[in-house]
């Protein structure tokens, strides 16, 4: 509906900005927060920001936005520090032996919400969190709340289970982060390259937990996806941390993002990439992709982001040629000798048989014996067909038994439909 | 599971090759081990470049060195790889695939790789 009052757009900004706000500057506020007071004072942070929303959705209603929410945020944030210090244990210890000595002086320390504060906090965080000794599960889960932003139920939701399974696995998390001490700081010029692949493997893994989630939600889904960029980004923007294997899990990102429009469908389910319409892909994205792949082109590392990344770019061309699938089953070949996974020896299979036909792509994909792997009877349901129908019959039923979630068992219900 | 070595030996290694097929034994041989790989028993490997080959031999209890693996020596080892294997048996399939085969003469060495556990 078209608007002409010129108040209206204020008044739509309005009633979409606090959700808005309350995500981006609860990571800002708790990250300096945490910066300020260490990593053992997660909740505390939490809490504060908490606290922060909290009066705005007490005042703003009534009042009216401030001309500048986020300075009145920040001011309210910097208040509730210093109440909050000044009852705490912290204040006990610390602060006030000095302030007796000069009474008069209320000097508490200066909370700095600059952005280029906000920004270190934000990277020192990042590290803390992916420290190696938090499981990966909880590195996604802690991130997804103190660098994200994310609710407790945005992040249950995420990961298909409750409140209390996320509420748990955090203060095990924040625990941990107590207990090793860890510091709030870069790690040296000695530790960057084995810290950051921690937190490449992290903020991948995030990426992947919204691109490949059964999540129902595809908008949370695509946040997940986003929040996972942005950090991404933070770590390209800073001179210490722009490595070449970030940049190419960008690149990685991007290319797989420039489909989001295109696998949307109007039901519930995905629409797959070979059924894609590719004037839906975002040609900006793959742009963009391209151009930090280039970026990743220095140096003497050729991480598993580097081969994933250019086996995307070669995805972002819909059309089949010799030329595309001898080079992604070279790349497939080049990944599984650095990182094994099920999926990548699936994928590489599937590729071989694109070069070298699926006869010879049977004898390779019957050698894998991943028994419990319904996407392994897909490929073999796939292969066999037009070779064998009955057996490919068979081997997709298989992978019907073995799929674990509605959506896969309706694309191998489509797939058997088309025999 | 236990490792063992692959090496792959050439009758001749001082044939040359065209590009043509040097290009193809290539993307063999990276199929082949790209193959290992996804069954997940690749362990390591690495091809053995003829440039800057040098030979040190014991002649007369000194060491003299020759240029290159060719000459006297014809079989040459033309690089080699670690799989994870069950068996020798099992390593021993695997080695019947490596495209060194095509040619006639050459050869798979399968080896067991010592253990560094005290008993090997």
């Amino acid at each position: 509906m078209p608007l002409f009052f010129p108040g209206a757009f204020f008044i739509m900004q309005q009633q979409e900005l606090i959700p808005h706000l309350f995500r981006i500057e609860f990571r800002k506020i708790v990250a300096v927060l945490v910066k300020h007071f260490g990593i053992g004072h997660i909740e505390m942070a939490e809490d504060i920001a908490g606290e922060t929303f909290l009066a705005a959705m007490e005042t703003w209603p009534y009042k009216g936005i401030p001309e500048n929410p986020v300075a009145w945020l920040y001011t309210v944030a910097k208040n509730k520090t210093k109440n909050q210090l000044q009852r705490n244990q912290l204040f006990e210890g610390k602060i006030q032996p000095w302030l007796k000595h000069d009474a008069n002086a209320v000097l508490l320390p200066e909370i700095d919400l600059s952005e280029k504060n906000i920004t270190d906090s934000t990277l020192q965080m990042l590290f803390a969190v992916c420290h190696p000794s938090i499981s990966a599960e909880a590195q996604i889960t802690l991130s997804l709340r103190v660098l994200c932003g994310f609710g407790i139920d945005e992040i249950a939701t995420a990961f298909l289970t409750n409140k209390e399974t996320i509420n748990k696995r955090l203060s095990r998390a924040k625990e941990k982060l107590r207990q090793e001490k860890i510091a709030m700081e870069f790690p040296s010029e000695k530790e960057i390259n084995t810290r950051s692949a921690t937190v490449l493997t992290t903020l991948y893994l995030l990426y992947s937990e919204g691109y490949y989630s059964e999540s129902r939600d595809p908008v949370l889904r695509e946040d997940l996806c986003l929040e996972a960029m942005r950090l991404t980004l933070l770590l390209i923007k800073n001179e210490v941390t722009n490595r070449p294997q970030v940049n190419a899990l960008y690149a990685l990102m991007c290319f797989h993002s420039s489909r989001f429009a295109a696998r949307k469908s109007n039901s519930a389910g995905m629409i797959m990439y070979h059924e894609q319409d590719e004037t839906l892909w975002d040609q900006q994205l793959i742009a963009t992709g391209a151009y930090h792949l280039q970026l990743a082109s220095t140096g003497t590392i050729l991480s598993k982001y580097h081969l994933e990344a250019s086996i995307a770019w070669w995805h972002t061309n819909k059309t089949d040629s010799k030329e595309k699938w001898d080079n992604i089953l070279h790349l497939y070949n080049h990944l599984l000798q650095i990182a094994y996974s099920p999926v990548a020896a699936l994928n590489r299979t599937f590729a071989f048989s694109k070069v070298h036909g699926n006869a010879a792509g049977i004898v390779e994909a019957e050698q894998l014996h991943l028994n419990n792997n319904p996407f392994y009877f897909t490929l073999l349901g796939e292969l066999y067909k037009g070779i064998d129908n009955k057996k490919a019959i068979s081997h997709f039923e298989n992978a019907y038994l073995l799929a674990k979630t509605a959506t896969d068992k309706q694309i191998i219900q489509k797939q058997m439909a088309e025999l | 599971m236990e490792e063992f070595a692959l090496i792959m030996r050439h009758e001749d290694g001082g044939k040359v090759a065209s590009p043509e097929q040097i290009q193809q034994w290539m993307k063999q041989t990276m199929d082949w081990i790209g193959s290992i790989a996804a069954q997940n028993k690749f362990v390591s490997g690495t091809g053995l470049p003829f440039a800057d080959a040098k030979v040190v031999t014991a002649k007369n209890a000194e060491p003299v060195v020759t240029n290159g693996p060719f000459g006297d020596i014809k079989e040459t080892i033309g690089g080699l790889i670690i799989v994870k294997a069950a068996s020798v048996e099992e390593a021993v399939e695997f080695a019947k695939g490596c495209p060194v085969l095509q040619g006639e003469g050459n050869s798979v060495e399968v080896r067991k790789v010592a253990k560094n556990d005290g008993v090997h």
